[in-house]
This record gives C-alpha cells, structure tokens and sequence, in this order.
C-alpha cells in the first residue's frame, strides 16, 4: 500500500528546497536582532547589553549586598534564578496567596499569557480567579475599576501597552478620580493594570510603545516601570499593594533577557523612590526600563574615553509621582543632567524632569539638560536602530553636557 | 415620586435663580423609585444621572440632596463635582460621573466581586438610551455575560439623549434586541408603571444572584425634563409633545388613578402630600444655602490615598497666595 503523505508536506518540502536555492540574504546580520556587532567604533571592545550588564544581580552574594532587599529582610533567604517574566509571575502568585479578594485577569491570561507571565496561575488558583477577558480593553478597565471599588484587588492585564488606549476614557476618567470625586466615599486603590511596553526589536508601531508620558499627566495615578526581575518583583508587589490606582509597565524585551537571583520571599521595593545605580561626580544620567543598560553602557564608552570623569546612573523607577528630590540632590552635586527615554521626544517625560530640575537648580548647572530620547516618528520597524536612544546616541548626549 | 417631584421643581428654580449652579430634573420618570424598591438596601447602585429617584428611595435626605447641589461643607463629595453628582457609600449608590455609559462596565466587574464574595447581592446599572450606543454598552454587557456577573443592566429608554431622538440614536428594535445578541436575558417592560418595574426588576434580581448572570430591563419612558438646566428643549420639539406625554402617560398621575381606584386614595389627597414635600425641601434648601463653601484644604486631600510631596508644594503656594489676597480669592465664603 502507498503511503500517503498528506499535500501540505509535500508542498512544504517543495517551498524548502525553492527557498534554499535562493542566494544568501543581502545583509549579513539578523536584521530584526537587538544586538550590534561590537567590533566597530565607538563601541570597539564593550560588551553591550543587558546581558552583560553588571546592574543585573545574578549573583547570590550580589543580591544579598542589596540594601533594599536587607531593609526588606529578605537577602538572606532563598533565592532563585529568574528571568523577569519569572519574577513578575512569582509577585502575582505571592498576591493571589495572601489576598483571597485578588484576581488576575486580560485576554489570553488563563493558559499562562502571551509572555507567558501568567503560567501555573490558573492551575494553582482556579479559573474563578485567573480569567480570560472578551477582547475589550475598556471593557477589563472598567470591570477593574468595579472590583476595586468594591474593595477588591483586581490585577488586569492589557496584552500590550499599545492598547491601552481605548481604557483611556477609564483610566484617566474614572480611575484617577474615583476617590477624589466621590469625597473619599469611595476608592479604586485596589486596581492594578500591567502591560508589555517598549521596544522589542521588531515590534513596529503597535508592539513598541512606551506611553508613560500620556498618563503621567493625571494626577490620581502611579505609574511605574522596573528594570529587572528583582525589581518587578518587588515594584509590583509594592504596585498592588498601593492603595491607589497604579500602571505598571513592563518593558518586553526584558521578560526574557534579565535574570537575577530573586528572593523567594515576599517583599516590596519603595514606589516614588529613585535608586542610584552608580555613583559619580560628573554629570547626572537618568533613564528607566530597558534604556538603563542603554544607559550604562553609555557611561561605560564615557568613562573610558574620558578618564577621571565618572557618571551618576539614576534609574526613575516610578515615573509617577516620581522622585525629583534624589535626582535634584545628584544635580546639585554633578552639574549636569541627561535623561534617556524611548518614547519621542517631545512632550517626553524627560520635558518634565527637564523643566522640574531647571527650576529647582537653575543656578547649580553648567550645560542644558539632554534629553537622549526616541525620535518624533512613530516607532519605526526596519528604522528602529536609528530612532532608539542607543548607547551611542546616549554617549554623545553626555559627551555634549561634559563639554558645553 | 411626589417628594422627588416637589424637590425637583425647587432646585430647577434655584439654578434659573442663579442659587446652585447646574440641575438635571426627573419629570416623568419618576417610577425608577420602583426598581430601587425591587432591590435589597445592599445592592451595589451604579447610576448615570438621572436616578435620584432611587437614592431617595435608599434614604438620602433632602438635607444631603441640597448639601451636595449647593457644593456646601456638609457635601459628601466635598465640593468637588458638579450637581447631581451624588454618592453614598452608606446608601451602596456610587458617586455619580459625567462621562456616559462608564459605569457599564464597572458595574459588571462590582457584580462579580460580590458573587466572589458569596453575598447574595447583585448590582444594578442604570443608563439611557443615548448612553447604550458608547464601546462601554458593548464590553460591560458582553463581559458580564461571558464571564457570568450578577448584574440587572436597566436601560431608561426615554425617547432622547439631550436633543436627539431614539430614531436618531439606532436603527434595531431599541436597547432590549441587543441583550439577546450578547446571550442575555432581557425584558423590555412600560418605564411609567411603577409596578411593572417593581416586578420585572425583583425577578431580574432573582435570575442575577440566583445564577450569577446578568438580566437587562429596557424601561421604556418619556423624558418630561428638558435635558438639564442648560437645554431648552423647545429649541427641538413641541411644547405640545411635551404636554400630551404628560397628560397621556405620567407615572405619577398613573399610580393616582391606581389608587383611586383601589379605593386607597382620594382626590386632593396628594396635595397635602405635595405642600408638605415643598416645605421640607425648602426648609432643607435654606439650611444648605447658608452654609460655607468646604474647607480649601479639602481641593489637595483625595487625589492619592496620601499628599505626594508635589501636592504639598502646592498647597503651600495656595496658602501664601490667599493669604496674600484674601478678598480676591474670598476665603470667607470657605469653611477651615
């Protein structure tokens, strides 16, 4: 008897073999890879990248030296190798077992999330729990909003922070001002909405936003962006917890890429509570999420070209309200500020650091205030190495305040 | 409804006077007070604008009603929102928003969180038909059917939204063919039978908490009201449409001739019942005019849980500023 091999594999070995046949692809790198050859100038000789980044704790020793992790009592325990996604589904696992009101919810949430944040939650916690959403984005912000304003924790999720837009209206409408208008009747503190932000490498105009700025305008919310699993870990713990509204979003190409060793424990990181990451004299570099490494190996290319000069690297971690006392106190010592972020430009969230420190030390600095930032243009696809504030770009922005 | 009636036509009077800066009136739809009779006191109350009909139902004073429209010390919400804008927690009503259709799906999430809780309480949703055509109709119906939320979703057809008509706001057999679309169990009843209400909305409750899903109660009525005190609706219909509804179909006037005809009440009885609701709400109405205006204070607390530092800073560049010029601001006209 003939076998018969069904039509698609046939087909399929025969577009193979067609496709083999074709020359070799006219650029040699990956031309949607994150990474950048690092044998040409002026990044001859780094090691680029979060996964050479000595801010990352990937050590047991380093992360028991962390003081926030001793503050909390948690350095000392069990900890365990995670990568951020790993770390963001260990907090939303601690909440579901301490807070009986918490729920976990969004589109595609049930079977472990498109990131995969949410796997075993389902299984461990039951589906009355951790749930799938129709496909509304308004809807889950309003649902949320209703739970929280019945007391409980409501942990939404939106599957990209590209689409957080048509929850707006509820975010910034209701959420924000639910407490307030209501004379304290009534409060929203229980609502937590996570998404995915920021650039991935081929995420185009819709899988690489980063809208912070947008709702960093309202007062009522927090919003809140980490840079590696320790801490998304603890920024979200400390984000459900808050007894306000609060955004948390969670820079994509992250998920993956960072690995720490992160306590098993519970604990919590300060919201509103900048951390220094480096200390310096010279100048003053703020940034938040993925664009610390960005950051750091810019600091690296600037203190190896310019040798005495040492950079204070500052990581905002709640753009919402945020700290401008920590970074004021650096640049009443430094001089000079630059801020880094990946969304445009103009109307960033650098143009509100910028104006804040310039009013609060007018008299102290030496150069203006650099704003490294994405370019006016929708997140581009195959342009993204041109519209991201890269090492290189950032680099030049701290050589310029250095040398004003 | 006589009381919500009389406290009606009091507060429209004061705002044409210039006394409250903004009012929304409730003629002829007065019989919402039936499905707030329908419900249990714990039944979370998710409004749009027009139901304080059911707050009063709940137990809100005419003092509350006033504190909240003259924005005085005593206001619950303290100062903050426009008239109308009323909320109680102790009365289970959320604070009322201006933004429509909202509370739709939040209604849905809150109808969960008490089917979590094991209460046996549902919640209820009031919107119009106008408010039925926003994204927010769509998701709040179609996630509390899926994901199955205690919840009576009741639609107050009332023929306009501010100056268009129904016929200018859908094309379908109105808001209660939608329900069927999304798996919902609905029923379309007469918005000026107050008994129709009463019963539709306490069997709807019983489908809601008794199987953890959602019921909708299209109500349909006629909006007697022009649409707030900032619309003249004569601008785009009738006076005599207006008149003919109100001698024709009137919840009021319908429950009147009900009773008489029962035999439990005569004719003129109400008017001692309206005189008396009148001088209540006057007497409330002064009390509320005469109070301060909330304590400046108050404009900073509630936005975070806390004063951020932000906040502070610019509590204290009020402060100085006020200080600086106290007829200018006219602090007197605020409680400390």
């Amino acid at each position: 008897m003939l076998l018969r091999l069904p039509r698609t594999m046939l087909l399929g070995s025969r577009l193979y073999s067609s496709i083999a046949r074709l020359a070799p692809p006219r650029q040699q790198s990956r031309s949607y890879s994150a990474s950048v050859d690092s044998s040409v100038e002026p990044i001859r000789g780094l090691d680029l990248g979060v996964a050479h980044s000595k801010l990352l704790l990937r050590t047991v020793a380093s992360m028991r030296n962390n003081a926030e992790l001793q503050a909390q009592g948690v350095s000392e325990g069990d900890s365990k190798k995670m990568n951020m996604c790993q770390a963001i589904n260990d907090a939303m696992r601690h909440t579901l077992a301490t807070d009986d009101t918490a729920v976990v919810f969004g589109e595609d949430v049930a079977f472990g999330g498109v990131f995969r944040c949410s796997v075993g939650l389902a299984e461990e916690f039951g589906n009355e729990r951790i749930f799938n959403t129709p496909l509304t984005e308004q809807g889950i912000a309003g649902f949320a909003i209703g739970m929280a304003a019945m007391g409980h924790t409501a942990v939404a999720e939106i599957q990209f922070a590209d689409y957080i837009f048509p929850a707006f209206d509820q975010i910034v409408n209701e959420a924000a001002k639910y407490r307030y208008r209501s004379g304290n009747e009534f409060n929203v503190g229980g609502l937590t909405i996570r998404a995915p932000c920021a650039a991935v490498g081929h995420g185009g105009h819709y899988h690489s936003q980063s809208p912070e700025a947008f709702f960093a305008h309202v007062p009522g919310l927090k919003v809140v962006v980490p840079r590696s699993p320790i801490q998304a870990k603890g920024l979200l713990l400390a984000a459900i917890r808050d007894p306000n509204p609060t955004l948390f979003f969670e820079p994509k190409i992250l998920y993956r890429s960072a690995a720490e060793q992160v306590p098993t424990d519970d604990y919590v990181l300060p919201l509103s509570k900048a951390e220094v990451v480096r200390t310096g004299k010279d100048v003053t570099v703020v940034g938040y999420g993925a664009q610390m490494y960005a950051l750091e190996n810019a600091v690296q290319m600037i203190e190896r070209d310019m040798p005495g000069v040492t950079c204070e690297l500052i990581d905002l971690r709640t753009i919402l309200p945020y700290d401008a006392d920590t970074v004021a106190e650096s640049v009443n010592k430094t001089g000079r500020l630059v801020v880094a972020h990946e969304a445009p430009r103009t109307q960033g969230f650098a143009a509100e650091l910028a104006a804040e420190i310039q009013e609060r030390c007018f008299l102290r600095l030496e150069s203006p205030i650099e704003r490294v930032c994405g370019l006016f243009v929708p997140h581009p696809l195959v342009f993204e190495r041109f519209y991201m504030p890269c090492a290189v770009r950032s680099y030049e922005a701290i050589r310029r305040s250095l040398s004003y | 409804m006589l009381i919500l009636n009389a406290m009606d036509q009091i507060l429209y009077e004061a705002q044409r006077q210039g006394r409250i800066s903004f009012y929304m009136t409730s003629f002829g739809e007065e019989a919402i007070i039936g499905s707030a009779a329908a419900l249990d006191p714990k039944d979370q109350v998710f409004g749009q604008y027009r139901e304080a009909g059911v707050l009063l139902q709940r137990g809100f004073t005419l003092e509350q009603f006033m504190n909240q429209c003259y924005s005085n010390e005593k206001d619950l919400g303290k100062g903050r929102q426009m008239p109308i804008h009323y909320g109680s927690k102790e009365l289970h009503f959320q604070t009322i928003s201006s933004p429509l259709a909202t509370q739709i799906p939040q209604a849905a999430g809150a109808a969960y969180a008490m089917r979590r809780e094991g209460s046996k309480q549902c919640a209820i949703c009031y919107f119009g038909e106008g408010a039925a055509s926003e994204g927010d109709f769509h998701a709040g119906l179609n996630m509390a059917a899926t994901i199955g939320c205690p919840v009576i979703f009741y639609c107050r057809n009332n023929g306009y939204a501010i100056s268009t008509p129904s016929i200018e706001q859908y094309r379908g057999d109105g808001i209660a063919s939608r329900g069927i679309g999304y798996g919902i169990d609905t029923i379309r009843v007469d918005g000026n039978d107050i008994w129709a209400i009463y019963s539709a909305t306490k069997a709807a409750r019983q489908i809601a908490v008794e199987q953890n899903k959602p019921v909708l109660i299209e109500a349909m009525t006629y909006r007697v009201s022009h649409h707030s005190t900032s619309d003249d609706s004569s601008a785009y219909r009738s006076t005599k449409e207006v008149e003919d509804w109100s001698k024709r179909d009137n919840p009021i006037s319908r429950m009147r001739a009900w009773l008489i005809g029962k035999d439990w009440w005569t004719k003129g009885e109400d008017a001692e019942i309206t005189k008396a609701a009148k001088a209540d709400v006057l007497r409330a109405f002064a009390a509320a005019e005469a109070l301060k205006r909330p304590a400046i204070r108050h404009m900073f607390e509630d936005v975070y849980d806390q004063l951020p530092p932000e906040l502070e800073r610019e509590k204290a560049e009020i402060e100085a500023l006020i200080k600086k010029y106290p007829d200018y601001y006219q602090v007197n006209e605020f409680g400390r």
